[in-house]
């Protein structure tokens, strides 16, 4: 704790340079945010037109300006593909002049545009996206990783699981980056605890039909089946698992479950089913009345990413007043030697590596009969401490201590 | 000496695009553009419709991405390479594709092309989902540095003129001739004697190092290989734009390419990006059923009319 | 359990099993097209989307109008089949007499237009399907637990391909379809109404796709892409079977959901790809498919 002071009042003391050091000020006379996601595919309801709406939001309970200069917000469709993705973003910095970008969703498109926005020395605002690399062998000083990470999922929900005493586990995993991450760090937690890993299989992204893999899941004699995968295909493995009797002789366990997911679930299969998120809107009065803001203007409830696209967006506005420039640098300086504290942000604090670490939450879903309307669906279980639920930062990361 | 005139314009004007556009939505236009242009000279010329042509665009982005991220080669080489190991693999495909006809032929390029897209789903090397990201671009010959846009311009616009010269040569030559008599009436061409199959075979051939040519270029320009570029729909949207453009014109895939890829960055900016899938089918329809010889078939069945 | 060499014999009956249910689908999709294709001679690029339009009649009729999952099997095919009908009489027949590629991407037009459009109406993370009250639950078999909606969709595909086969191989109806294909003309002398076949036909062909995606509509989740991914699927094995003749199609739907069952109990990271793998040794040795005629 002592340690981490000296590196927050170090960073506070390089962003004062920094500040001092340059004519300050904001760069072209706007403070342009712009918002990539996935608008019409199948990650629009995670973060989508949402955290467009949520960024907006921030912007307008700023003041709309911030040191005498309006701020705008844009946005734009990645159609979860990298390629759309980090053009639009390499167009948004050479003609758009662009400051930061906020949303990013899937893993994919997130690691292109990183890249894009570092060597450009831009910042990249990371709402929605699980993989961890963002902070570990993909960080960059322009990083800022919000919302929650793989690492987090695993600890918030396997660990306990697995102390329980469920040891044996079988993965249906994803077939691709995010899938592999998740499992892979879900197996290392599994094995640090005692448990052991019994098989895994892994499924390509998008299946329609996994009565195959709910069959071989089946046969492992496994005590808990962990779905690591996201979105449609963990909706479809759990109805599978269901449908073929997996869920009565063994736990399944979704490892990244979204609020719009667990609502679309039949409470009848999902009912008690726990899941690790970073934000529910119905913690206490301060994220129901933000919540309730947002659903009138979009219509639904916030997702997590959505929630976290605010918090980010606030503390990033109010990192560029202090600094008073919205030079990338001395921003980032001043968002880690600064604490966020709001509706979403619990005993915060953003690290050198640029992983925000925050309470998550560990919940399960209700059943069917103790739901007081269609939004009503966890029970909050836990609050997992930041510093448990997020791993450690890796020195190599460790961007003020190198400079 | 009018068509020369004529090329020498669009030459000029070539040159001069990137002071006034953004020269990496110029460079996409060239690359899609070639991509056509390829693909056209089997559709247009020889009548085969592949319908998994962009598994040969994506491989030559694949196999430049890779080898420009891991060995440091030359840009130069890197092209020539991912070009290669798409005329490579067309070779394969091609010499099995032959062997069936029309809608056929459509079909087992779509499964094949298929099969390709799930090993690259799942090869290490191409990075999966992630794509290959970060791509350097290089220093041309080993001296020139093309990570500036308008250096970058210019030799894509060399790499396109090759192209369009090498199809412009291959349509004009005895062996182009050959391939449009197989067009009109094949069972005439095999009654002449002309092993048809090794014709359309090296056609095809020709045709997807072509495309994997601008697919290592793309790569080069976008920094970036992904699976995007080996998906059915890129396969479709290339048909598209020579249908629009005209296909068995020497121009048209050209246009139809500038014509896709302005409205794909109209409408992605906007609140329109879901209607992309929705406008480029009705494109389709209107072209197949009243504009089938497409803009510049049509451009020039009008000059033909009026002068 | 039992075992033969080392493998595991209940739970490959288990995997064979769920392949024949997947291959329940590739048959009703591949018969349609063999059909329209046997009459009109082109792909329908748009059965995919077809199927996937029946997905979604199933769930619309059944979240606006209360139409349950029986009443749903009879009519949505039947609206699938109207829907087709107008295309066939509206957009192909005025093409038919142009090459066949141009019909395949007109098709290929309206399957980008289908999806597009319902990507824009429902988004493309899917719909649920409740599985009807009669077929909850599941039987217990010595080597799996089937659930009982799995197993109707084996039967229900069978007795449509069934019937389907014998119209038209056995019955005088089917004898006038082969006939109108062979020779219009001459047909057209009889006093038969060879377009009228025709565009019934081609109805007939796009509603065994309807049927289908109505049967998929509980077990998939109902998403605009669920027709154009199942559709190359279906190409590959239409190569394989050849378009010889309706038995063919239906065989080989059902040979290749196997094969594709036994690949993902063997080799998973295959699984996607056998199919094609299939196709291409076929091409090799037998370029016209099992079934096909040599041209």
């Amino acid at each position: 704790m002592q340690a981490m002071k000296k590196t927050m009042m170090a960073a506070a003391m390089s962003a004062a340079f920094a500040v001092t050091a340059q004519a300050g000020g904001v760069s072209d006379d706007v403070v342009k945010i712009g918002v990539l996601a996935d608008m019409g595919g199948v990650y629009a309801d995670i973060c989508g037109k949402g955290c467009v709406t949520a960024v907006e939001m921030a912007v307008e309970d700023f003041g709309g300006e911030v040191l005498g200069k309006p701020i705008e917000v844009i946005s734009a469709d990645d159609q979860n593909k990298p390629d759309v993705g980090s053009a639009k973003v390499r167009q948004w910095i050479e003609s758009e002049q662009v400051d930061a970008v906020n949303g990013l969703v899937a893993s994919s498109v997130t690691g292109a545009v990183t890249k894009v926005l570092t060597d450009a020395k831009k910042v990249a605002l990371i709402s929605t996206s699980a993989s961890h690399a963002f902070t570990t062998k993909a960080c960059s000083p322009y990083n800022v990783h919000w919302t929650y990470n793989v690492a987090a999922l695993a600890n918030g929900t396997v660990k306990p699981m697995v102390d329980s005493g469920k040891k044996k586990w079988f993965f249906i995993t994803a077939d691709y980056a995010f899938g592999h991450a998740l499992e892979g760090i879900a197996t290392k937690v599994i094995n640090d605890q005692g448990g052991e890993v019994v098989g895994a299989v892994r499924a390509p992204l998008g299946t329609t039909d996994f009565s195959s893999y709910v069959l071989q899941a089946q046969a492992s004699g496994a005590d808990v089946i962990g779905l690591a995968n996201a979105g449609t295909d963990f909706v479809n493995a759990l109805k599978t698992s269901a449908e073929f009797g997996l869920t009565e002789t063994a736990d399944v366990a979704g490892l990244l479950v979204f609020t719009h997911n667990a609502k679309a679930l039949d409470p009848a299969i999902a009912a008690g089913m726990k899941a690790t998120t970073g934000f529910y809107w119905d913690m206490d009065d301060q994220t129901r009345e933000w919540s309730a803001r947002f659903k009138q203007r979009h219509g639904s409830i916030p997702a997590m990413g959505q929630a976290g696209a605010y918090s980010m967006t606030m503390h990033y506005l109010n990192a560029i007043k202090a600094a008073g420039t919205d030079e990338a640098d001395a921003v980032m300086a001043m968002m880690k030697a600064t604490k966020p504290d709001d509706f979403f942000a619990r005993n915060a604090y953003l690290r050198n590596d640029g992983r925000m670490v925050h309470d998550m939450l560990l919940v399960s879903i209700k059943d069917a009969a103790s739901r007081q309307s269609d939004d009503d669906i966890y029970n909050i279980e836990a609050v997992i401490p930041g510093d448990v639920a997020f791993n450690p930062m890796m020195e190599s990361c460790n961007f003020a201590a190198k400079s | 000496m009018k068509v020369n005139k004529l090329y020498l314009s669009l030459f000029g004007l070539s040159l001069l695009a990137p002071l006034v556009l953004y020269p990496v939505f110029l460079m996409k236009v060239l690359c899609f553009a070639l991509f056509a242009c390829a693909f056209n000279l089997l559709l247009g010329f020889v009548g085969l419709l592949s319908f998994g042509h962009a598994i040969f665009l994506g491989t030559g982005g694949y196999i430049t991405g890779s080898l420009m991220l891991n060995t440091g080669i030359t840009p130069e080489l890197g092209i020539l390479a991912g070009t290669v190991a798409a005329g490579l693999l067309g070779a394969v495909y091609g010499k099995l594709a032959v062997k069936r006809e029309g809608i056929y032929f459509a079909m087992v390029t779509l499964a094949l092309a298929q099969l390709a897209f799930f090993f690259y789903l799942q090869a290490p090397f191409t990075g999966g989902e992630d794509g290959l990201q970060g791509v350097p671009r290089g220093m041309l010959f080993g001296l020139v540095d093309l990570s500036d846009n308008m250096v970058m311009y210019y030799f894509v616009l060399a790499i396109f003129i090759f192209g369009f010269w090498l199809i412009h040569r291959t349509i004009h030559s005895p062996f182009g001739q050959i391939l449009k008599a197989i067009r009109e009436n094949e069972p005439r061409a095999v009654s002449l004697g002309y092993n048809v199959n090794d014709y359309k075979w090296v056609a095809f051939i020709i045709s997807s190092a072509l495309a994997g040519l601008a697919g290592s270029t793309k790569t080069l320009v976008f920094q970036l290989a992904s699976l995007t570029d080996v998906h059915w729909h890129m396969s479709g949207e290339v048909v598209l734009m020579t249908l629009l453009g005209g296909m068995g014109t020497i121009f048209g895939p050209v246009v139809g390419a500038a014509v896709v890829v302005t409205i794909q960055n109209y409408l992605s900016g906007g609140e329109l990006g879901n209607y992309i899938s929705i406008i480029m089918g009705a494109i389709f329809i209107v072209c197949v059923l009243a504009f089938r010889s497409g803009i510049v078939g049509e451009f020039q069945k009008m000059v033909k009319k009026n002068f | 359990m039992a075992t033969l060499f080392g493998i595991n014999l209940f739970a490959l009956s288990g995997q064979l099993l769920v392949g024949l249910i997947n291959g329940s689908f590739y048959a009703l999709l591949s018969l349609g097209l063999a059909i329209i294709f046997g009459l009109l001679k082109i792909i329908n690029f748009a059965q995919g989307a077809m199927y996937m339009l029946g997905a979604f009649l199933a769930w619309m009729a059944l979240q606006y109008f209360g139409v349950n999952y029986w009443l749903a099997l009879v009519l949505v095919p039947l609206a699938v089949g109207g829907i087709a009908i107008l295309i066939e009489r509206f957009l192909v027949r005025p093409i038919a007499k142009e090459d066949h590629l141009y019909s395949l991407l007109l098709t290929f037009g309206l399957a980008l237009i289908l999806q597009g459009l319902f990507t824009q109406l429902y988004g493309s993370s899917g719909l649920a399907y409740q599985i009807p009250a009669e077929l909850k639950g599941g039987t217990k078999l010595p080597f799996m637990y089937l659930p009982n909606y799995r197993a109707w969709i084996i039967i229900a595909s069978l007795v449509v391909c069934a019937t389907t086969w014998w119209v038209i191989e056995k019955t005088k109806l089917g004898a006038y379809l082969r006939a109108g294909t062979e020779n219009p003309q001459l047909m057209q002398g009889f006093g038969i109404n060879v377009p009228l076949i025709t565009t019934l036909t081609f109805g007939f062909g796009v509603a065994l796709a309807g049927f289908a995606g109505v049967l998929a509509a509980p077990v998939y989740s109902v998403s605009p892409e669920m027709g154009s991914n199942i559709l190359i699927v279906v190409f590959a094995i239409v190569v394989i079977g050849g378009m010889g003749s309706i038995g063919g199609a239906i065989l080989t739907g059902l040979m290749m959901g196997v094969v594709e069952g036994l690949t993902k109990f063997f080799y998973p990271e295959a699984s996607s790809t056998v199919i094609f793998l299939v196709m291409v040794i076929v091409l090799l040795i037998k370029p016209a498919g099992l079934f096909g005629k040599e041209a």
